[in-house]
């Protein structure tokens, strides 16, 4: 415990606490510095400034909103026409703000309407756009494709169609993109694994494989054609008669060395290759290939960007 | 005050120490209870069906909200990566709120309607099969466990009692009506909960499963759903602004 003590400091030093441990060991009492002291009443100062200018303190059911103002270009909806508004400081206001007025949001803004303006051939052929093209679209495919069709847009067999390899299911057309990403699409193809027995999965399965210069073509073949190219199959009525595929269809071209679904490359003997055709064959494809539809997500003028960068990506070229 | 009478005075110190401090919770906190202009009115947004509930449920039990946040801000960067910031009327009938600013992974709170059914399956069992660099854990459990739904009318009725308008009465169901029409009234009726809940499972298939129920098919229900109660090309941008 400590003693009080009376021991006065000489005039002019600094005070001490007035109590003493062991006897002299003693405490002083410095005052606050007068920097330390005046930054505080500035922040004081600051504070009630503050208050003034930016919503702060709840009053009743509501709250002082503060005198500051945020000057914003919205879009009116119904008239499609641009407006000039001021309004109390708030970030949603100034998001608004920033939105409209930032530079480099001026010079984006212009360029959007020129590539929403141009057709596809004008896009391509001009490099200034097609550069401003490949910027923003890697930015939009990165947020809102890349989860399925991969970085790059390289896909995963199977599941997610490559979008950079000269096989397309529902056309290579930026137009055909362009209405892929609008609508969606959903890939369908019927189970045949109860409609045709094994042996005639086999069978046509080693038709498909000749189609592409896998196999030689083959008594088996030859019986697996009559299944695609008859009504036992009717494989033909979706993927056509020279098995190139129907765009409108999404029916994939399988003359093509060209995989989206069946891993075919990756398999080494004839025999595997048959055997990933044939299980696919036999399970068809039904709600698990879906491509959501874009048009209420994105901005006309994003899907338009989106459908020529894909387009530039290289397969479509 | 001479501030030694405070210093020596451990009661007092205590006293005003606690006075102080609570400004700030009656400040910030309190007004929230009754200042009701910062909902925004807008239309669209309904309680979440019996089987969104449980995927919820099953949301926060398996943590994603450690990962991932659920409140889109109003900042040009995040405006132009996820689209719309979030509302307030929005999140008015998730309790607890999964806002969040944890972000390992992304915001949540537009995913409805961005990936199909399948990919979320796809991608809850193994992330990195779909995104190679990801860095989220798998869930395969969740395609493996039957859903357990027997609860549901109990869930919902806790958090009736927190003000979301399930309904109960006969009165309380035509206000529902009303409010969201008969589809969406039917579904928010506790009596008929696990009904409405089987209902949706079966017609929508969330899992790829048809036969069986699991708690994948809750979790993707309410995936979906996420973001997508309001349409924004019905309101102009500055109505927001409005609110704040
Ligand atoms: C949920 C996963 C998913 C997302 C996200 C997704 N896609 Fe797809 N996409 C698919 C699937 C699956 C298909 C194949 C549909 C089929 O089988 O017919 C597809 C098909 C396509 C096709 C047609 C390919 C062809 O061969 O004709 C294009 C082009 C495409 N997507 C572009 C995009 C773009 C651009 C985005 C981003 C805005 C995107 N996709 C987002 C799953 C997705
Ligand atoms: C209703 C239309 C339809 C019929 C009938 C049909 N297909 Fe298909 N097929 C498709 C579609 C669509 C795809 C692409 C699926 C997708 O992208 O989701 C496809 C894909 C394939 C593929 C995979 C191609 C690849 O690149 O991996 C093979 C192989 C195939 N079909 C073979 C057949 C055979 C053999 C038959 C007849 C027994 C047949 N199809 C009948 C629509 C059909
Ligand atoms: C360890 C942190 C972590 C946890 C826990 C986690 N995630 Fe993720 N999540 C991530 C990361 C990182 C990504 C981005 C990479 C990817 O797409 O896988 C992601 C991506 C996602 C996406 C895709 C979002 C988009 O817009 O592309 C969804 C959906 C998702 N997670 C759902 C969930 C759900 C549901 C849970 C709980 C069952 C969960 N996550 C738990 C880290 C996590």
């Amino acid at each position: 415990m400590s003693d009080n003590t009376n021991t006065p400091q000489p005039s002019g030093a600094v005070q001490t606490t007035g109590h003493a441990w062991d006897s002299d060991l003693q405490e002083y009492n410095n005052p606050l510095p007068r920097w330390w002291l005046w930054c505080f009443y500035g922040t004081v100062v600051f504070s009630i400034l503050y208050w003034f200018i930016y919503p702060s303190w709840p009053v009743g059911n509501t709250w002082i909103k503060g005198f500051g103002t945020v000057e914003y270009t919205a879009v009116d909806k119904a008239t499609g026409q641009e407006q000039g508004k001021e309004f109390r400081w708030n970030t949603r206001a100034l998001l608004l703000e920033e939105l409209g007025n930032a530079a480099n949001d001026q010079q984006r803004k212009a360029m959007l309407a020129k590539v929403q303006a141009a057709d596809y051939e004008q896009i391509a052929k001009d490099p200034k756009m097609m550069e401003f093209v490949r910027s923003v679209g890697k930015g939009l495919f990165g947020d809102n494709c890349a989860a399925c069709h991969g970085r790059g847009g390289q896909g995963v067999v199977g599941m997610y169609p490559n979008l950079t390899d000269d096989d397309w299911l529902w056309g290579s057309s930026s137009d055909k993109i362009h209405e892929t990403l609008v609508q969606g699409r959903k890939g369908f193809m019927p189970a045949f694994g109860q409609v045709l027995k094994p042996e005639q999965l086999d069978d046509v399965a080693e038709y498909v494989l000749t189609l592409s210069d896998e196999a030689p073509s083959s008594e088996d073949s030859e019986r697996g054609k009559a299944i695609f190219q008859g009504q036992v199959g009717g494989c033909y009525y979706c993927h056509g008669a020279d098995a190139k595929g129907i765009p409108s269809q999404g029916a994939a071209n399988l003359t093509d060395k060209i995989w989206a679904i069946a891993n075919v490359p990756a398999q080494k003997t004839l025999q595997d290759k048959k055997a990933v055709i044939k299980e696919f064959v036999a399970k068809g494809v039904n709600n698990t290939r879906v491509m959501p539809a874009w048009k209420d997500r994105l901005s006309p003028t994003d899907i338009k960007l989106l459908a020529v960068y894909v387009h530039q990506l290289g397969g479509a070229q | 005050m001479r501030h030694e009478q405070i210093e020596t005075n451990s009661a007092l110190m205590l006293v005003l120490i606690l006075l102080v401090i609570s400004v700030g919770g009656l400040v910030e906190i309190v007004p929230l209870f009754y200042i009701n202009e910062t909902i925004e009115k807008v239309d669209g947004v309904r309680p979440y069906t019996p089987l969104e509930i449980r995927g919820r449920d099953i949301y926060v039990r398996e943590g994603c909200y450690l990962c991932h946040s659920q409140q889109i801000r109003p900042f040009r960067d995040e405006w132009l990566r996820y689209g719309h910031y979030s509302l307030a009327a929005e999140s008015q009938y998730d309790h607890p709120f999964q806002w969040g600013s944890k972000r390992t992974g992304p915001d949540l709170a537009r995913l409805g309607g961005k990936y199909s059914n399948h990919w979320h399956v796809q991608h809850l069992v193994a992330p990195r099969s779909v995104v190679p660099q990801s860095i989220m854990p798998n869930y395969p459990w969740l395609l493996d466990n039957d859903l357990d739904y027997t609860d549901v009318d109990g869930r919902m009725r806790a958090l009736r009692v927190t003000g979301v308008p399930y309904s109960v009465t006969q009165a309380e169901y035509d206000a529902n009506v009303q409010k969201y029409g008969q589809a969406i009234a039917d579904q928010l009726d506790i009596t008929k909960a696990q009904d409405s809940l089987l209902k949706q499972a079966r017609e929508k298939d969330f899992d790829g499963f048809p036969g069986r129920i699991t708690e994948m098919e809750a979790l993707v229900a309410y995936l979906q759903v996420l973001g997508t109660m309001v349409d924004f090309t019905q309101y102009n941008e500055g109505y927001f602004v409005e609110f704040r």
